[in-house]
């Protein structure tokens, strides 16, 4: 007999190394899934001046000779006091971290519905790889894939001109650590959705319907602050909201909407509770 | 007596209460048979072959595959199965070879064997020079024969093959054939397969079954099937009207019925090749010709007709079921 690994955990490998084969032997995919965070970053990021609202030439009260160096410091107050950091550009920069993570998490379900159809996943069904490795290898190479995604675009928003002074090499672990846990829990929300479901329409309609919402309802575009109480308390609960937090406590130095502790222990009850559900739920239902 | 590959026993699948798929099948499959189930869309093929791969569970009933119960025993049995499905799984994106690779590991096969086999199995299917090239370049006979070698790179004692030839043009089907033939030939593994082509069912297995509403109907070999049906006909003239020959050929070996109508004798036999020239024979021997003679050897269309009856059937097929048909017929006119 031919000896051949049969651990329970054989064959997540080799699933996700295919996902991340199709990623990046497609450039063309691989490209597109950046081009709507740096149209983000680049249109609405700088056209979003805030930062320009408070400071220069724009801001002045006629009548009153205030001079220019202190409109300028209260200028400097408010943004700092409102946003943790002297430009909303940087900001920004941060949220989209967080948005190009989950909106990679959303692709996991996507893909996981194109598998069914095509009949990928009655091969793999019929081979002896646990039922439970298939939804845990689609979460990984996600995470793989949306961690990757990030890295480019804090790069672009450095080249941008996001303000990098703050950046050490432990703050950047620690916000892919925060990111990573957003990832692995969204991407099990959405494998678990869409492993039942054969239409990619509606994974699409539940994506378009969540994504906006989801990102509005956090802290990645705004700060929770001068939010009506009622989305106060969604954004606080939303996890995005903290992986935000943690970055731009790290990147940006900050000062947090919660202590960094809280923040990942949050994250991390997030991603266990999701992952191990999302896990067993598919489990279940690929073993019917 | 060589070992069982397959013993259903009342297998039954029933889909929301009701609609019942398969209906209390009874199987045995040996060692080394190519077998193969034919029967209309809707009959139970499908239905009956996730079973016996543990995609589906059965409502109730029993079956062994490799010796290991389909129920309790699931992953031992995929262990020792190869699949090749109905529609193209292969991965468009990826080359031929890396598809290979893929499915080896999936079976968990390190990956120095899984190279060796690979290629190996590439020649045999000569998609050698093509193994690099992504999938998506491939015609469909290209596509059948990758899947036909992502089925085998496990070296299963038995291999599934749901439709082998579905969409494929006439040349194209020949061919598949003959690699199917040729892997068989090289591994010796039993091959389970549906199809819908009766000719196909012909040329390669060594028995059928005939399913319809989830029942067996008949079984048995090809020719069996055929001459169940009541042998060739034999039909022949003669150039005299005066004397009855009806005697006369009965007597002939391996006749077993004669009718004449005016001039024209219409013979059953079992084996036709062998009684025309024995009747044309028995006719010389008397100073007569036999001037017109023709014979029909029944096709297994006709035995399958017999059996499922010859009415049209209002195709019952959901959405994503003929999506993913269209699919399947696209791929293999690519």
């Amino acid at each position: 007999m031919d000896k051949v690994n049969t651990s329970p955990l054989h064959g997540i490998w080799a699933l996700t190394n295919r996902d991340l084969k199709k990623w990046y032997k497609v450039p063309f995919i691989f490209l597109m899934s950046l081009i709507q965070p740096f149209i983000w970053l680049a249109l609405f990021g700088k056209a979003m001046n805030i930062t320009a609202l408070f400071t220069g030439s724009a801001f002045n009260i006629p009548g009153l000779n205030i001079p220019k160096e202190v409109v300028n410091q209260i200028g400097k107050q408010i943004m700092l006091q409102t946003f943790g950091t002297q430009d909303y550009f940087s900001y920004l920069a941060v949220g989209m971290l967080t948005f190009i993570s989950i909106f990679t998490a959303m692709f996991s379900g996507m893909s996981i519905v194109w598998d069914r159809r095509l009949g990928f996943l009655d091969k793999v069904l019929s081979t002896p790889v646990a039922r439970g490795a298939i939804p845990m290898a689609k979460v990984i190479s996600t995470v793989i894939r949306a961690l990757a995604q990030a890295a480019i675009v804090l790069l672009l928003a450095a080249l941008l001109g996001m303000d990098i002074s703050h950046i050490t090499p432990a703050g950047l672990l620690g916000s892919f650590l925060a990111l990573l846990l957003l990832i692995v829990g969204f991407a099990s929300l959405f494998v678990t959705l869409a492993i039942r479901s054969t239409s990619w329409e509606a994974q699409m309609a539940v994506m378009n319907l969540l994504n906006l919402p989801i990102l509005f309802a956090s802290n990645a575009m705004f700060p929770v602050n001068y939010m009506p109480t009622w989305l106060q308390t969604i954004a606080k609960i939303n996890p995005i909201s903290y992986a935000a937090d943690i970055c731009r406590q790290l990147l940006l130095a900050s000062p947090g909407m919660s202590d960094l502790s809280f923040g990942f222990t949050y994250l991390a009850a997030f991603a266990a509770t999701l992952s191990t559900l999302g896990i067993i739920l598919s489990w279940r239902y690929l073993s019917k | 007596m060589p070992p069982k590959v397959v013993e259903a026993h009342n297998l039954t699948k029933i889909f929301n209460k009701k609609v019942k798929a398969v209906d209390n099948v009874n199987l045995e499959i040996e060692q080394g048979e190519t077998f193969g189930l034919l029967g209309p869309n809707g009959a139970g093929k499908s239905t009956m072959i996730n079973m016996l791969t543990t995609i589906l569970k059965p409502s109730s009933g029993t079956a062994k595959v490799c010796g290991y119960d389909i129920i309790r025993e699931a992953a031992e049995v995929r262990r020792s199965i190869g699949v090749v499905h109905q529609e193209y799984t292969a991965d468009e994106d990826l080359t031929g070879l890396d598809n290979i690779l893929l499915c080896a590991a999936l079976y968990g096969i390190p990956s120095s064997t899984a190279k060796q086999r690979a290629w190996e199995l590439l020649e045999l299917v000569e998609l050698k020079e093509a193994a690099k090239r992504k999938v998506e370049t491939y015609s469909g006979g290209m596509r059948r024969r990758l899947e036909l070698a992502c089925g085998l790179i496990s070296r299963p004692t038995l291999l599934f093959l749901d439709e082998p030839t579905l969409g494929l043009d006439v040349q194209t089907r020949v061919a598949v054939w003959n690699y199917i033939k040729r892997l068989k030939e090289e591994y010796g593994m039993t091959i389970f397969m549906t199809t819908h082509y009766l000719e196909e069912a012909d040329a390669i297995c060594d028995r059928v079954a005939i399913i319809d509403h989830g029942k067996i109907l008949k079984i048995g070999s090809p020719n069996e099937l055929k001459s169940g049906l009541g042998g060739d006909i034999i039909e022949i003239s003669v150039n005299t009207d005066k004397l009855d020959l009806t005697t006369l050929i009965r007597e002939i070996k391996g006749v077993k019925e004669v009718k004449k109508a005016d001039a024209l004798y219409r013979i059953k036999a079992e084996r036709g090749e062998e009684v025309a020239p024995a009747v044309i024979e028995a006719m010389r021997s008397r100073g007569l010709t036999v001037s017109k003679l023709s014979m029909i050897k029944p096709t297994l269309d006709e035995v399958y007709l017999e059996y499922t009856g010859r009415s049209l059937r209002a195709e019952q097929a959901s959405e994503e079921e003929m999506m993913a048909l269209r699919r399947t017929l696209h791929k293999a006119r690519g």
